[in-house]
């Protein structure tokens, strides 16, 4: 199972060098091999005696994080819908995009994020989870903006990051609190202790979070804007991740959670009346649409939330039909993208107001739309699986037994019925719209950039397997309900749920009489679309969130620019002083509230003659390369203070050191005064005064700190100082006699080895510096 | 006595850091060997000044001072060697392609 889901990765290692042949060969070819071998793999675990599978394999396990994969019902569905719709998708974007294409790029980004995708639905550790789930958002950026020369693109790409990994981080924010409260970073151990969450006082705000990383990533209201602006995506990726995959990943994370939170009240009210809000507010906002990916991308928003509000509902008739409408949508929506793709593909527009009356042109294509439009739009046909999940949701809004009547929850329960047949009656209208606005009424052929003919037949294929699987599933819905969407629900639910899907339940059904009402009502919309559609100049108007969106983006660019700016201007005296400023400003405050500076006087060594006297002179010196304006004079008292400091180095014990500065100082000398001719004169200070004021009290105040880090240092005694082990090992361990030899070239002999390395870079680099030509000679 | 190396220590770093922020590049790299220079003191103050003999090993001879320090001194004296020797040569090239040796006229292209 490990092999499965890394495989794309390994692939997409290999895909740059495969690309150079892209010439001879198409690499979608090679690509659609690896989802379809995936495909076959997980197919055989289907079966109506299915068990759930666990594989584990250590990576981090002393952070508790390990490659745990959890194959059940759930996870199935979704891993057969990645693997599946990819290999489609795939074979259909051989057609789609030409060999003139960076078609490396494409495909390397496309396999990651199918990789990735696959971790997300497979993984059961909550950090590996959120790793391949934060994945997902960078691989789809890559892929929305693929073609980065186009500003919408670009915007469109950017704009999805920004939604979706603010979504990714509350939800690692709430993945972070469970794991804390339940010290497991498994899900489902989480969910077999979700008394310790659920009772936790921060319940709320894990639910909160959690909520907020499934709405971003699945499009829900708010968050839906940054789908539409998806759509500048090839329609390829469209097909793949806004239909099938990338936003069912937060229904994923809801579905894989519920179990624990759908007993709380406050999931069913969040998650059932933003999914309805969503719902209605998709499949209004799809019918003011004009650009075909426009309508579908609305239309996967409004699904979406019909889906989420199901899990919200919670009630077996609502989870049964909720997983069922998850593989539903991808056929349908799939193949509608693919349609889509060969329009634009075949006429040169997606602007359904230019198209008209294709069907003589793309007959095979316009029976696909057909099919994919009237199951989107829940037709009463037996051959059409979207019919049978629409009624099953509403169903399910009718039939909200285990939920409980007061309150708020009463509220919104009885509402639901009614926004159910609200939000699909214009459901109904933009499938009816997306049909015969493309392909029936009259054709303005001379306003097409392209003359329009029937698709090769390598494009077709993909959406006429996901048409016949709409069909197919419609007719004999037992074939996949016992083996496959039976063990998804239970997986959701948490118990065995069994659901007979039936086509007829008799005139009286009362899920049948909404079907119809919808169906009435949807055309009467669809005929009288011109009168009413002045209602969108309203709503939204100018309470549009993209304007919010654009707003917050603006501001932040703006003003963050200004910050830098402000204190980043190229001067590196200032870069300099404020860094120290900012060194000086964390100590001492650090100091005052821990009250770390101490004195303790025992303990001191005595005071001598010898040392005040060199300690004076190297003050004298020091202050003195401040003062003179000479600079030979500067160079030698600089000497002063370094043969200060050897002396010093004398008294203290320590005749290593002295020697070596005493040595070290001689060369630099010489060094400075080898240089020195070659640079400008000392110029007098001709800074303002409040410059050198601020100078000042700069240095007084960090030489301050660093003499009161000195003393309590010295004060305080933590810890055993470690140097009796030296002491004692040096013989015995070292062979030598000098300590501080032995610690250098034995204890610490790899530490000297780096400094001679660095020596030798500085070496190599005062060597090239002398030689570099300078730009006069280069004239 | 380690109090008085302290200060002296702190001086160091005061004239370091005020030649650090001078603009002229000779000062700046004279203000390095300061502060090397204190931080070398510092270091030595942190251990105990003058309570044994120095630290080679001899007969009879209990009580030696700290060698760690001493050898965190050496290395790093060596290294503030080579960076000195470097700042050197960089400021001399410096100087002479730019013809300026004014850090504040010293900025990316993106200032000019």
């Amino acid at each position: 199972m490990l092999l499965a889901v890394l495989l794309p990765f390994i692939i997409a290692i290999i895909i740059p060098f495969l690309s150079k042949w892209k010439d001879k060969i198409h690499p979608g070819y090679f690509v659609t091999i690896i989802p379809a071998l995936i495909f076959i793999y997980f197919a055989r675990f289907l079966g109506s005696n299915f068990e759930p599978v666990m594989r584990e394999y250590s990576w981090i396990p002393s952070l508790d994080i390990n490659m745990v994969f959890y194959l059940d019902g759930l996870s199935l569905l979704f891993v057969l819908l990645i693997s599946g719709i990819g290999a489609l998708v795939a074979f259909y974007s051989i057609f789609y995009l030409h060999k003139s294409e960076q078609l490396g790029h494409f495909y390397v980004y496309f396999l990651l994020f199918m990789g990735s995708m696959l971790g997300v639905v497979l993984s059961d550790n909550v950090f590996v989870l959120y790793s391949f789930w934060e994945f997902t958002s960078l691989s789809s950026f890559l892929l929305i903006g693929f073609w980065n020369y186009k500003k919408e693109s670009r915007y469109g790409a950017l704009k999805s990051m920004l939604i979706t990994v603010f979504g990714g981080l509350s939800l690692l924010g709430a993945l972070v609190f469970m794991t804390v409260l339940t010290n497991t970073t498994s899900i489902q151990e989480m969910i077999s202790q979700q008394q310790l969450i659920l009772n936790s006082e921060y319940f709320p705000l894990i639910l909160a979070l959690l909520l907020l990383g499934a709405f971003t990533k699945s499009a829900q209201f708010p968050f839906h804007i940054w789908l539409p602006d998806a759509m500048e995506a090839p329609t390829p990726v469209s097909a793949y991740l806004h239909s099938a995959t990338m936003v069912k990943a937060g229904i994923y994370l809801v579905a894989r959670y519920s179990p624990m939170l759908s007993s709380s009240d406050w999931f069913f009210i969040i998650v059932s009346s933003v999914g309805i809000i969503t719902l209605c507010w998709g499949s209004y906002m799809a019918v003011r649409q004009t650009d075909l990916k426009g309508i579908l991308a609305f239309s996967t928003i409004s699904q979406l939330g019909m889906i989420m509000s199901m899990l919200g509902f919670g009630t077996k008739v609502a989870v049964f039909a909720a997983v069922f409408h998850i593989l539903n949508h991808a056929t349908f929506k799939g193949s509608l993208f693919m349609v889509a793709g060969i329009v634009d593909h075949e006429a040169g527009t997606r602007d359904i107001r230019k198209l008209g009356g294709l069907m003589t042109y793309l007959p095979i294509t316009a029976t696909l739309a057909l099919f994919g439009t009237f199951s989107m739009a829940g037709v009463p046909l037996p051959f059409l699986n979207g019919f049978y999940s629409k009624e099953l949701f509403f169903d399910a809004s009718l039939h909200l037994d285990e939920i409980a009547n007061v309150g708020v929850v009463g509220f919104i329960k009885m509402l639901l019925p009614y926004l159910a047949v609200f939000g699909s009656i214009f459901t109904f209208v933009y499938s009816v719209y997306f049909f015969f606005g493309t392909f029936r009424g009259k054709s303005h052929l001379e306003e097409l950039p392209k003359k329009p003919h029937e698709a090769p037949i390598g494009m077709l294929i993909s959406p006429i397997i996901l048409i016949l699987g709409v069909i197919l599933i419609g007719l004999f819905p037992k074939w996949i309900n016992e083996p496959f969407i039976a063990h998804a629900a239970s997986a959701v639910k948490g118990l065995e749920v069994q659901k007979e899907i039936y086509f007829w339940h008799g005139f009286l059904y009362p899920p049948l009489i909404m079907s119809i009402t919808v169906l009435v009502f949807g055309t009467v919309l669809y005929l009288s679309r011109k009168q009413w559609a002045p209602v969108y100049r309203i709503i939204p108007g100018v309470l549009s969130m993209n304007k919010f969106y654009d707003g917050l983006v603006d501001r932040l660019e703006t003003y963050s620019s200004t910050v830098t700016k402000g204190y980043m201007n190229g001067s590196l005296g200032r870069y300099v002083r404020l860094v120290l400023a900012a060194i000086l400003i964390v100590t001492f405050a650090f100091m005052a509230i821990t009250g770390g500076f101490t004195v303790d006087t025992s303990n001191l060594a005595d005071v001598s003659l010898p040392e005040i006297f060199v300690a004076i002179t190297m003050v004298i010196a020091a202050v003195g390369t401040i003062l003179t304006n000479n600079r030979i004079t500067a160079i030698l008292i600089l000497g002063v203070v370094g043969y200060g400091l050897s002396m010093l180095f004398v008294l203290y014990r320590a005749p290593d050191l002295a020697l070596t500065q005493l040595i070290i100082e001689t060369v630099t000398v010489a060094l400075f005064l080898l240089v020195f001719y070659h640079l400008p004169k000392l110029r007098k200070k001709e800074e303002a005064a409040s410059t050198r004021m601020l100078n000042l009290i700069i240095s007084v105040g960090f030489g301050a700190m660093m003499t009161m880090i000195a003393i309590s240092a010295h004060s305080s005694k933590w810890f055993e100082s470690i140097s009796s082990y030296f002491i004692d090992n040096t013989y015995k361990l070292g062979g030598g006699d000098n300590m501080v030899n032995v610690i250098l070239v034995d204890f610490r002999g790899l530490d000297t080895l780096f400094e001679i390395v660095v020596l030798g870079i500085a070496a190599m680099a005062i060597y090239g510096l002398i030689r570099l030509p300078g730009k006069k000679e280069e004239k | 006595m380690e109090f008085i190396m302290a200060i002296l220590a702190g001086i160091l770093f005061t004239t370091g850091i005020y030649n650090l922020l001078q603009k002229q590049l000779l000062r700046i790299i004279i203000g390095t060997g300061l502060i090397s220079h204190g931080a070398h003191l510092f270091i030595l103050t942190m251990g105990e000044l003058k309570t044994g003999k120095p630290p080679i090993l001899t007969e009879g001879v209990e009580n030696y001072t700290d060698p760690l320090p001493q050898a965190l001194i050496l290395t790093s004296i060596v290294i503030s060697f080579g960076v000195t020797s470097l700042l050197l040569v960089l400021a001399y090239r410096a100087s002479q392609v730019n013809g300026t040796d004014n850090m504040e006229q010293l900025r990316g292209n993106d200032y000019e």
